[in-house]
C-alpha cells in the first residue's frame, strides 16, 4: 500500500474568466480524518467536485491518484466505484422513500431488475449499524430529523463500500448535540479504517476531529499541517492570509429602553404538531439579544409566527415602542419596523434568478415608488449604497445573486433588510455556512446597527457565536424559554444545561 | 461599465437570448423570401402576417406574466371563444351596440379571471388543474351561449376590430408619434440618469441606439402604411404590449410578479401578498384573453362553437419560444411577441409554399423543441 490513499497533483480548474483551482496539491493518508479548510470561494467545493467526478476527466488539468493508481473519473459513478463518496451540504435523499430505499438507491439489490427487499433490508441494517443508528430501515426519510438524515447519508455511502468519505459542511444544519454525535460517529469510523475528508467552517470541530489539515486560499494550497502544529489563531491567519485580531468584535455598551415586547406568545401548528407556549421577552435598544437552543427547539418558528407566517397564534401580544401591534403578514411587520432575515437564504432570502439590485429593493419597493411606479434610479442608488456599505464583492449590482458566494449572498439579504430601515432586526442564523472573513464583516455590520439604536435578535446554533456577540441570551427548549443569561454569566455549559431542558 | 464596448457587451449579454430569437426570426423570413421568390416579403403579405399574429399576440402578452409567476393557463381557447360568443350574442341576438357588447365580453373575461385567481391563490389548486377544468367548463358555456350554432353576422364596427385598418395618413401619423415618443422617453431616461450622476452611453452610441430603434419602427409602420394602413388589432396589441412591458419592468405589481415566480417564499417574507397579486394577475389576464377572443371573433365575422380550439398551445409555444421560463421568474413581453411572430411566420410561409399540412405540424413542433433547447443551452452560461 502506498503512503497515500489519495493524491491530487497539480489540479487546475478554470471557469470562464476565473481560475477556481490553481495548481492544487492535496494528499490524504489511509485511515485519517483530513480537514480541508478555507474561506468561501477558496476552492474547496470545486476541488471535491473534481475528485468526485462531477467535473469529469479532461475538464481540468492535473492528476488524481488513488492508492498510487491514476484515475480518470468520467462521472460520479466512476469515482464511486473507486471508493470515493461525497456527502453534500444539501442532503440528497429522496424524502418520500424509506431509509432502506435511499441507502440502496442506484445500487439496488436486484437480480434481473427485480429487487430483493430482504437483501435490501439486511444491507441497510448493516450500514445503519455502522453509523450507530438503530431505527427501522423501512421508515420514510421524512420522519427523520436533519441529524439522522445526515447519518443515513453516511450509511448510504458506506453501503457503497466507500473508502474515502467526503463530508461537506456536515454540521452546518445541526445543533450542538447532534453535531457532537456526528463527530463521535466519525471517530468510530476512523477506527474502522474509513478515510475521511472533512470540510467545515467550524474550526472547533476541525481541531477536535482532524488528524491533518489542508488550507486552501484563492484556489491554491497554502499548507498541509498536522493538527498538533496549529492552533485556531494560526489556522485562521493561514485561511485569510492576515491576522484576525478578534473573531467576535463585541464591545461594551449600555442597553437602552425597550423597543419590542412580546407577552405570553403562544402558537400551535397542526401540520407538524408543534407548540410554542407562553413565551415572553423584551428587546432593548443598543443590545443584541441572542436566542440559543437546539435545532427544533422552536426558535425559527417563534420568529416566523411573529410575522404570522408560521402556525396559528393562540394567544399573546406584541408591543413595539409601547404601541400594541396586530401583525397579519410580513408586510405589516416590515411596515411597523420589524424585519426578519431568515436562516435559509436560498429558500427564504433571495430570488436567485434576479440581480443584486432587485433583491435589495424587494422589501422596500413601496418606499421608492410613486403611484406604484418604481423609481429605477432611486433603486440603483440604494442598491449601490448597500453593496458598497456591506462590501459585497461583485462586478456590478446587475449580477444575478445565484452567481455570488454564500457570504456575499448573505450580505445581499442583509442589505435588503437594512433598506427597510428596521427598528428591530431579527437575524436567524446570520452566518450559517459562510467563511470567517465574511462572518467578521457581518458582525461588524450588526454592531454598527446596534450603535444606531436598532434592537437585534440573533438566533444561532453556534454557541461561540451566541457567547461572542450577545449582550443577553435567551435559551429555548421545546417551544419555551428555559433560561435567561446576561453576557457576563453565560457559559457554554449553562446554555447547554437550559437548552436540554434543565431548570 | 465605464466604456462604450462595456455598455455594448453588457446590453448584448443581458439580452442575448432575445437576440437569438430575433436572429431566428430574421433567418426564417430570409428563407421564406428566397423560397417564395419574394412573395413572402411583400408589404401585403407582411401586413397579413401581422394580422395573423394578433390573436395569439394579444393573449401571449398576458400569458407571459402568468408563466413568469410560475403558473399556466390552459383555458385561454375556451375563455376567448366564450368572450367572443358573449359579444356576438349581445349584438346579434340582443341587438346591442358594439361598445356595450365589447364591454360585456371583456367583463365576462374579467369575471372568469377572478374565478381562476380565487381557486389558484386562495384555494391553492394548481393553475394547471384549475384552468384545465375551465377549458371544459367554458367550452360547455360556449355551446350554451351559441346554442350550438354559429352567431353571425356582426355589425361593421364590431368587424372593424379584427378586419379594418386605420387610414394610411393617420397610420403614418401614428407611426411618427410612436417614433417621437420612443426618442423622447429614451432621452428623458438618459437625462434623469445624468441627474443621478450615473454613467450613461456616449452620445454617438446613444444616437446610434435611437436611430436603430427609429429605423425598425419606421420599417414596421412603413410596411403597413404602404399596404392599407395599420390594422386596429395591431394597434391593440402594440398598446397592450407597451402597457405590459411597462408594468412588468417599472411597477411594484410587475416586480412582485417576477419575485413570486423566482422565489415565492422569499417574496412572501419580503412583505408581498402573493395571493392578492396572483388574484389580480389572473383577473387582468381574463380581460386580456377576452380581448383576444373578440379580435378572433371579429376576424371570422362570427362566433363559432369551435373558435379558439388549440389556442392555448400556440400561445404557450409563443411565450416559451420568446425565452420565458416555465419554471417562473424570467421572461419578457417583447420576447413573447417575437415568439408569436415566429410561429405565425412559419404558418404563413408554409401556406404560401403550399406545404403539406402533415409537414406543417411536424416542422412547427420541431421548431418549438429546438427553440427551447437553444434557450436552455444559452441559459446555462
Amino acid at each position: 500500500m502506498s503512503e497515500h490513499i489519495l493524491e491530487m497533483q497539480g489540479i487546475v480548474k478554470e471557469f470562464p474568466g476565473v481560475k477556481a483551482l490553481d495548481n492544487v496539491t492535496f494528499s490524504v493518508r489511509p485511515g485519517e480524518v483530513h480537514a480541508l479548510v478555507g474561506e468561501n470561494g477558496a476552492g474547496k467545493s470545486t476541488l471535491m467536485k473534481v475528485l468526485s467526478g462531477v467535473y469529469p476527466f479532461g475538464t481540468y488539468q492535473g492528476k488524481i491518484l488513488i492508492n498510487g493508481q491514476e484515475q480518470p473519473f468520467h462521472s460520479i459513478r466512476d469515482s464511486e466505484q473507486a471508493g470515493v463518496a461525497i456527502i453534500y451540504q444539501e442532503l440528497a435523499l429522496v424524502k418520500q422513500l424509506s431509509i432502506m430505499e435511499n441507502i440502496c438507491l442506484g445500487h439496488e439489490t436486484a437480480r434481473h431488475g427485480v429487487i430483493s427487499w430482504d437483501e435490501a433490508h439486511l444491507k441497510a441494517k448493516k450500514a445503519l449499524d455502522m453509523v450507530g443508528l438503530s431505527i427501522n430501515p423501512s421508515m420514510p426519510i421524512q420522519h427523520l430529523g436533519v441529524g439522522e438524515q445526515q447519518l443515513v447519508e453516511i450509511a448510504k455511502a458506506l453501503a457503497k463500500n466507500a473508502r474515502i468519505l467526503i463530508l461537506d459542511e456536515p454540521t452546518a444544519a445541526l445543533a450542538e448535540g447532534e453535531a457532537a454525535n456526528l463527530l463521535k460517529i466519525l471517530k468510530n469510523l476512523r477506527e474502522k479504517g474509513v478515510t475521511c475528508i472533512y470540510i467545515s467552517h467550524r474550526l472547533r470541530e476541525v481541531f477536535e476531529l482532524a488528524d491533518r489539515i489542508t488550507i486552501l486560499r484563492d484556489g491554491r494550497t497554502v499548507a498541509t499541517r498536522n493538527k498538533a502544529d496549529l492552533n485556531e489563531d494560526k489556522l485562521i491567519s493561514l485561511m485569510v492570509g492576515r491576522d484576525l485580531t478578534n473573531v467576535y468584535p463585541w464591545k461594551k455598551r449600555e442597553a437602552g429602553k425597550s423597543i419590542l415586547e412580546v407577552k405570553s406568545w403562544s402558537v400551535y401548528d397542526a401540520a407538524i404538531n408543534k407548540t410554542i407556549a407562553d413565551v415572553s421577552f423584551t428587546v432593548r435598544q443598543n443590545e443584541i439579544l441572542g436566542v440559543a437552543g437546539l435545532v427544533g427547539a422552536g426558535r425559527t418558528e417563534l420568529v416566523m409566527s411573529l410575522f404570522n407566517i408560521w402556525g396559528r397564534v393562540t394567544g399573546g401580544e406584541i408591543f413595539l415602542e409601547g404601541r400594541k401591534l396586530s401583525l397579519n403578514s410580513a408586510s405589516d411587520a416590515i411596515q411597523a419596523g420589524i424585519s426578519l432575515a431568515s436562516e435559509d437564504r436560498k429558500r427564504y432570502g433571495l430570488v436567485l434568478t434576479q440581480d443584486i439590485r432587485r433583491n435589495t429593493s424587494l422589501a422596500s419597493l413601496p418606499r421608492i415608488s410613486k403611484y406604484s411606479v418604481v423609481n429605477g434610479n432611486e433603486e440603483i442608488v440604494a442598491a449601490e449604497k448597500y453593496t458598497h456599505d456591506l462590501r459585497i464583492k461583485t462586478p456590478s449590482i446587475e449580477q444575478k445573486t445565484m452567481n455570488l458566494s454564500g457570504g456575499n449572498q448573505q450580505k445581499v439579504v442583509l442589505g435588503k433588510w437594512l433598506m427597510t430601515m428596521p427598528k428591530v432586526l431579527i437575524l436567524d442564523e446570520p452566518t450559517r455556512g459562510i467563511d470567517v472573513g465574511a462572518k467578521v464583516e457581518i458582525y461588524n455590520i450588526v454592531n454598527e446597527l446596534v450603535d444606531q439604536g436598532v434592537g437585534v435578535i440573533m438566533i444561532s446554533s453556534e454557541l461561540p457565536e451566541i457567547l461572542g456577540m450577545s449582550d443577553r441570551i435567551l435559551v429555548m427548549h421545546e417551544g419555551r424559554f428555559t433560561g435567561e443569561l446576561m453576557r457576563a454569566e453565560a457559559t457554554q455549559e449553562k446554555i447547554m444545561h437550559y437548552a436540554t431542558g434543565g431548570k | 461599465m465605464d466604456n462604450k464596448s462595456g455598455f455594448m457587451r453588457d446590453a448584448f449579454q443581458k439580452n442575448i437570448r432575445q437576440y437569438t430569437m430575433l436572429f431566428a426570426l430574421v433567418a426564417i423570413w430570409v428563407i421564406f423570401t428566397v423560397l417564395t421568390e419574394g412573395i413572402f416579403i411583400r408589404p401585403g403579405n407582411l401586413s397579413n402576417l401581422f394580422l395573423q399574429t394578433m390573436t395569439v399576440g394579444v393573449v401571449a402578452v398576458g400569458m407571459t406574466l402568468v408563466i413568469v409567476t410560475g403558473n399556466i393557463d390552459l383555458s385561454v381557447g375556451s375563455v376567448a371563444a366564450l368572450a367572443g360568443a358573449v359579444g356576438a350574442y349581445c349584438q346579434v341576438r340582443l341587438g346591442w351596440d358594439t361598445a356595450p357588447a365589447l364591454v360585456a365580453a371583456v367583463g365576462c373575461g374579467l369575471l372568469i379571471g377572478l374565478w381562476h385567481g380565487f381557486w389558484i391563490a386562495y384555494r391553492m389548486v394548481p393553475s394547471f388543474i384549475v384552468t384545465l377544468a375551465s377549458m371544459l367548463i367554458f367550452r360547455g358555456a360556449v355551446l350554451g351561449v351559441t346554442g350550438g350554432t354559429t352567431i353571425a353576422p356582426l355589425s361593421e364596427s364590431f368587424k372593424a376590430l379584427g378586419q379594418s385598418y386605420l387610414d394610411p395618413i393617420v397610420s403614418a401619423a401614428v407611426g411618427i408619434i410612436a417614433i417621437l415618443l420612443f426618442c423622447f422617453f429614451d432621452l428623458r431616461r438618459r437625462f434623469r440618469r445624468v441627474k443621478y450622476s450615473f454613467t450613461v452611453p456616449s452620445w454617438p452610441l446613444q444616437l446610434l441606439k435611437l436611430a436603430l430603434g427609429a429605423a425598425v419602427m419606421a420599417a414596421f409602420f412603413g410596411i403597413l402604411v404602404f399596404n392599407e394602413g395599420v390594422p386596429y388589432s395591431v394597434m391593440l396589441v402594440l398598446v397592450l404590449a407597451v402597457i405590459f412591458h411597462f408594468v412588468s419592468n417599472h411597477t411594484v405589481f410587475g416586480r412582485h410578479l417576477y419575485a413570486i415566480g423566482g422565489n415565492a417564499d422569499a417574496a412572501k417574507l419580503s412583505g408581498i401578498n402573493n395571493k392578492k397579486r396572483i388574484l389580480q394577475l389572473f383577473t387582468v389576464f381574463g380581460g386580456v384573453t377576452a380581448l383576444g377572443g373578440l379580435v378572433l371573433t371579429s376576424r371570422l365575422n362570427a362566433a363559432t362553437t369551435s373558435a379558439g380550439q388549440g389556442m392555448e398551445l400556440d400561445v404557450i409555444a409563443a411565450v416559451v419560444i420568446g425565452g420565458t421560463s416555465l419554471l417562473g421568474g424570467e421572461g419578457t413581453i417583447l420576447g413573447s411577441l417575437v415568439g408569436a411572430l415566429i410561429m405565425a411566420s412559419l404558418d404563413n410561409g408554409m401556406s404560401l409554399l403550399d406545404t403539406n399540412i402533415t409537414y406543417q405540424y411536424v416542422i412547427k413542433g420541431l421548431i418549438l423543441l429546438l427553440a427551447v433547447w437553444v434557450d436552455m443551452a444559452t441559459r446555462k452560461k
